[in-house]
């Protein structure tokens, strides 16, 4: 061992002392270290940290949220979708037994107006067939005692006889007629 | 010879092997000296001083503030490269080493400190491969030795607080009642090993730990240096490989020591926290 070496090593003594300077700028050089990350740089990264968490569960908090009002809206839908169905098969139902009601009711009403004026014109035809069975008659008299007077020479002004003679030609044309048939 | 314990380089560059002078590598053999470091402001026999490890300390501690401060100061939702990053690196200790071992209820306040230890040791680790630098702030065991203490007084004032004076004094001894005639005896080991070995072994792991692969590094490449002369020439060039195998594994080195030192430290403080059994 040189004389140098020999020096260094009693001077280093046990290098497991430690010197005091050391110890104390050590010291300070660590609290200065953690002074800093402690009181400002880790509280400020933590703050952002739990802001991205926040974000993060946030934005899955509102996709459910989207997700279930989603799913809300269709339910909401297809209820009303199945009411309105419901509502129109009930609308056309009424509208069918409407319509059908309806149809009984003009039909009705038509045989009654049919009935009505097959009534009226059997009435007319049978006023008028007597009325003109009526005034044939009239007529009938009138010529057949005109012609009568002509041929007889004989007024048969006589309202009566006129009347039994009338009526006996006609009787006999009506048999007559019968006879006829 | 102009070398002498508190030289700027490591060792007398003039010296090699097959040399004239005839001078051996002890003369340049990296040792005790090569981690003692003459002051750059104050006396050397005084106990007010400033010198290289303590220049490191403190530039470590920037560089660590500068590092976080880029990235947390202004911090973003949606991040950005630099923020990502030291957010990984944050959130490996949150949740790989705090929320693992103590748990997150209980961890959550001891976050900061296992950050800050952890970045802390790294940065001061990785001096030692830093070109001009080149040298572990840790490898001075006063570094480790701080921080060892600061994290004793802490788990020693929790299991006091937690448990209170006979119930720390069980938790320091592992008291035991099932143990019979050998609770005594398993007391006092444990007592001892809790409460003294304990934070030396602690200190002395990171301390050891940066001083050996300080060491090492020296030695190959005072040695590759050494033997850079006539034949020396081949066994200086495995010698150089090996340096940069060591530098390799150095780096290695220095982030498991540091994750080594919180762990430890993670689980001192789960221990205090514990339920006496």
């Amino acid at each position: 061992m040189s004389p140098l070496v020999q020096l260094a090593a009693e001077e280093a003594e046990n290098p497991l002392i430690p010197p005091i300077p050391e110890l104390v700028i050590g010291l300070i050089a660590f609290v200065i270290v953690f002074g800093f990350l402690a009181k400002k740089l880790l509280p400020n990264i933590n703050k952002v940290l739990e802001q991205r968490r926040e974000a993060i569960e946030g934005g899955i908090e509102k996709a459910e949220a989207a997700q279930t009002e989603a799913q809300s809206v269709l339910e909401q839908y297809k209820a009303q979708l199945a009411e309105a169905r419901h509502e129109a098969a009930r609308l056309r139902q009424e509208a069918q037994e409407q319509g059908a009601t309806l149809i009984a009711e003009m039909r009705a009403e038509g045989q009654r107006q049919r009935e009505e004026i097959v009534a009226a014109g059997h009435a007319q035809i049978e006023a008028d067939r007597k009325s003109a069975a009526q005034a044939l008659r009239q007529d009938v008299g009138h010529l057949a005692t005109d012609l009568a007077g002509k041929l007889v020479g004989e007024s048969l002004e006589d309202h009566a006889r006129q009347s039994r003679v009338i009526d006996r030609f006609l009787d006999e044309l009506e048999e007559k007629a019968e006879a006829a048939r | 010879m102009s070398a002498d314990p508190t030289q700027t380089l490591a060792f007398d560059t003039s010296c090699h092997l097959f040399g004239n002078d005839g001078c051996g590598f002890d003369t340049v053999a990296p040792g005790l000296h090569s981690f003692l470091f003459k002051p750059l402001w104050g006396g050397a026999d005084s106990n007010v001083y400033f010198n290289k490890t303590m220049l490191l300390a403190l530039l470590g501690s920037i560089i660590v503030i500068g590092f976080f401060w880029a990235a947390f100061a202004r911090p973003k939702v949606v991040p950005g490269k630099l923020q990502m990053v030291a957010e990984a690196g944050y959130d490996f200790v949150r949740r790989g080493v705090v929320y693992e071992t103590i748990g997150k209820k209980e961890g959550e306040k001891y976050v900061p400190l296992v950050v800050s230890l952890f970045f802390f040791i790294w940065m001061m680790n990785l001096w030692s491969i830093i070109p001009i630098a080149q040298f572990p702030v840790t490898a001075i065991i006063s570094y480790p030795a701080a921080l060892a203490a600061i994290v004793y007084i802490l788990w020693v004032s929790l299991t006091f607080k937690r448990h209170g004076f006979v119930g720390a004094f069980k938790n320091f001894t592992g008291y035991d009642k099932s143990l019979g005639a050998v609770l005594p005896l398993s007391m006092t080991i444990e007592l001892f090993s809790n409460l003294l070995v304990r934070p030396f072994t602690h200190a002395v792991r990171l301390f050891a730990n940066m001083f050996a692969g300080h060491t090492l590094l020296l030695l190959f490449t005072v040695a590759s240096w050494y033997m850079l002369n006539g034949v020396g020439i081949a066994y200086s060039g495995v010698s150089f490989v090996m340096v940069l195998v060591m530098t390799a594994f150095e780096l290695f080195i220095q982030a498991v020591q540091a994750y080594v030192f919180v762990l430890l430290t993670c689980s001192f403080i789960q221990g205090a926290l514990a339920e006496s059994h």
